[in-house]
């Protein structure tokens, strides 16, 4: 569906986005996931044939961006960083707007309405978009890129700025689209793209450096075990002790709470599990265990150990 | 392409800034009227009129081009309309286009101020459509002028200022032209003056090169904003 071939974007001397490649099928959902600056918009701004490549090609559906870029755009709908939105229009007419503007063929009326429907703008499609809460243009900015049903579905960044539920409803809803489309996301929150993508591509730097299933991830990351523990006990001794367990790679002493037990962070050894072994220990103590926690992998923890 | 004049042409209306140039264009064009033209009596002649309209034009024209380009830009909306199955070309002529129909018709409306002049003057009916032609070309060109300067920024009141400055400089380029010793300079000046090329519709003659002259300015100015944005997208 989407194939890049060694992509390249030079911004004066710096490479932007530097040799990237692959290759996307239908139906699929991939997170596109890199820190600020990684070069994951410049990335979609080639993909979507705003920005042109340095060098490499961009091809979607077999159509390449730059040689045929009317008929490679009609194939996708893109949301950028900041949604593309005409603060004086309502959300109909700007829905209206967009569907003439790719030259849909579809029924207008009844098009837009369903797409007012799937993204819950009923109440809004009269109102002018200037006056929309930001949840609701971004809701907004995503009906406006899947008006004329396009196969493949670009979105940067889509839940950057909203609040907790937005960005479930956000989630929900692109989970909702996944299932006819095939979708890239871009976002630098890691527990976003394995709440709805099946593959997960890294880059940093404008390199590719990691490119997976969304079940993998956490194995890119250091295969220690984390977790973090809360134990009624003196900090000190407490500390002490942790630290002589065998299997104990690291103990970090986080916090205090005002109950007078401290919170802990220990990674153990390779090939350890210190839970069960803490719990009779720290029982035998009679030093009480009020929480216990394992700690996933982080965006962080898989940098760190591709980068290294 | 229909769908982006579309939408110009609704932002026009409802912003109120279509209104306030067809306002502020009646309502200068008919002073410039009643001063020029109709104080003159019996003698009426309206190339003065339409001399002093097309100054007016520097401070008209960028109220309908100075949020064309800047104002997508700012609000990050030209995206939507690159990354769109449009070309670049079909986007800036829209545009052009929603521009030129708003101030066509205008000027179409300000016709009315010649209605006196047939009800109690005889008018040279060739010198009036000499001078409408060519007055509509040299606006028509303004607006290119318009379109190029509203691509530069995104600052709506920068392409207004850049926009007057342009105009200005080619209305008032030929004015000085002659007291120039330097003759390689003069013959410059000379050919990029828009008023210079004036002279003949005002005897009622319709002078061809004027009038391709005048169409040449649109197409190099439209073909710069291409220009702009093909680079902005290599770069």
């Amino acid at each position: 569906m989407i194939k890049i071939e060694h992509l390249t974007k030079y911004y004066g001397n710096n490479p932007a986005v530097n040799d990237i490649s692959f290759s996307v099928g239908e139906g699929e959902v991939v997170g596109f996931l890199g820190p600020n600056g990684a070069g994951k918009s410049t990335t979609m701004n080639m993909l979507t044939g705003y920005l042109s490549s340095t060098s490499g090609k961009c091809l979607i559906n077999g159509i390449d961006i730059l040689e045929n870029p009317s008929e490679a755009k009609r194939l996708i709908g893109f949301l950028p960083e900041q949604p593309p939105l005409y603060y004086d229009m309502t959300t109909r007419e700007y829905l209206d707007f967009i569907f003439d503007l790719k030259r849909c063929t579809l029924n207008k009326r009844e098009h837009i309405d369903e797409i007012i429907g799937i993204m819950g703008l009923g109440e809004m499609e009269k109102r002018l978009i200037g006056q929309l809460s930001k949840g609701f243009k971004q809701r907004v900015g995503i009906a406006g890129a899947i008006v004329s049903n396009p196969k493949i579905l670009i979105f940067d960044e889509p839940t950057i700025g909203l609040d907790p539920r937005q960005i479930i409803e956000i989630r929900e809803l692109i989970r909702t689209l996944s299932k006819d489309h095939t979708i890239i996301l871009s976002t630098h929150i890691l527990p976003e793209v394995q709440a709805v993508c099946d593959r997960i591509i890294i880059i940093d730097r404008g390199k590719l450096i990691a490119d997976e299933k969304t079940d993998n991830i956490n194995s890119l990351a250091d295969e220690n075990r984390r977790f973090t523990v809360q134990i009624l006990a003196p900090k000190g001794e407490a500390l002490t002790f942790l630290r002589k367990t065998e299997g104990a790679a690291k103990v970090d002493y986080l916090s205090s709470a005002k109950d007078g037990s401290s919170l802990f962070m220990i990674q153990c050894k390779k090939g350890y599990d210190l839970r069960r072994t803490l719990f009779y220990a720290l029982a035998e103590k009679r030093w009480p265990i009020l929480e216990m926690s394992t700690v996933g992998a982080s965006l962080e923890d898989i940098f760190i150990a591709l980068t290294k | 392409m229909l769908a982006i004049y579309k939408r110009e042409m609704r932002a026009y209306f409802t912003t109120f800034i279509g209104y306030v140039f067809i306002a502020t264009f009646l309502l200068v064009s008919s002073i410039i009227f009643v001063l020029t033209t109709l104080s003159q009596g019996e003698a009426a002649d309206v190339t003065s009129y339409y001399t002093l309209v097309m100054f007016a034009f520097a401070i008209l024209i960028p109220l309908l081009t100075m949020k064309l380009f800047a104002d997508e830009k700012r609000l990050r909306t030209e995206i939507l309309l690159l990354t769109s199955p449009v070309t670049l070309l079909g986007i800036i002529t829209a545009k052009f286009l929603a521009a030129l129909t708003v101030f066509a018709s205008t000027f179409a409306l300000s016709c009315v101020n010649l209605i006196p002049l047939y009800m109690y003057g005889s008018q040279n009916t060739a010198v009036i459509i000499g001078n409408v032609i060519s007055v509509l070309l040299v606006g028509c060109a303004f607006i290119a002028v318009g379109v190029f300067m509203s691509c530069l920024t995104e600052n709506q009141l920068v392409a207004a200022v850049t926009t007057i400055a342009a105009i200005a400089l080619f209305l008032v380029i030929g004015m000085y032209s002659s007291g120039i010793g330097f003759a390689p300079l003069r013959v410059v000046l000379d050919f990029l003056s828009v008023f210079n090329r004036f002279t003949y519709f005002t005897y009622g003659v319709i002078d061809w090169s004027a009038l391709i002259y005048y169409a040449s300015i649109s197409f190099v100015f439209l073909f710069l904003t291409v220009r702009v944005y093909e680079r902005r997208r290599w770069a």
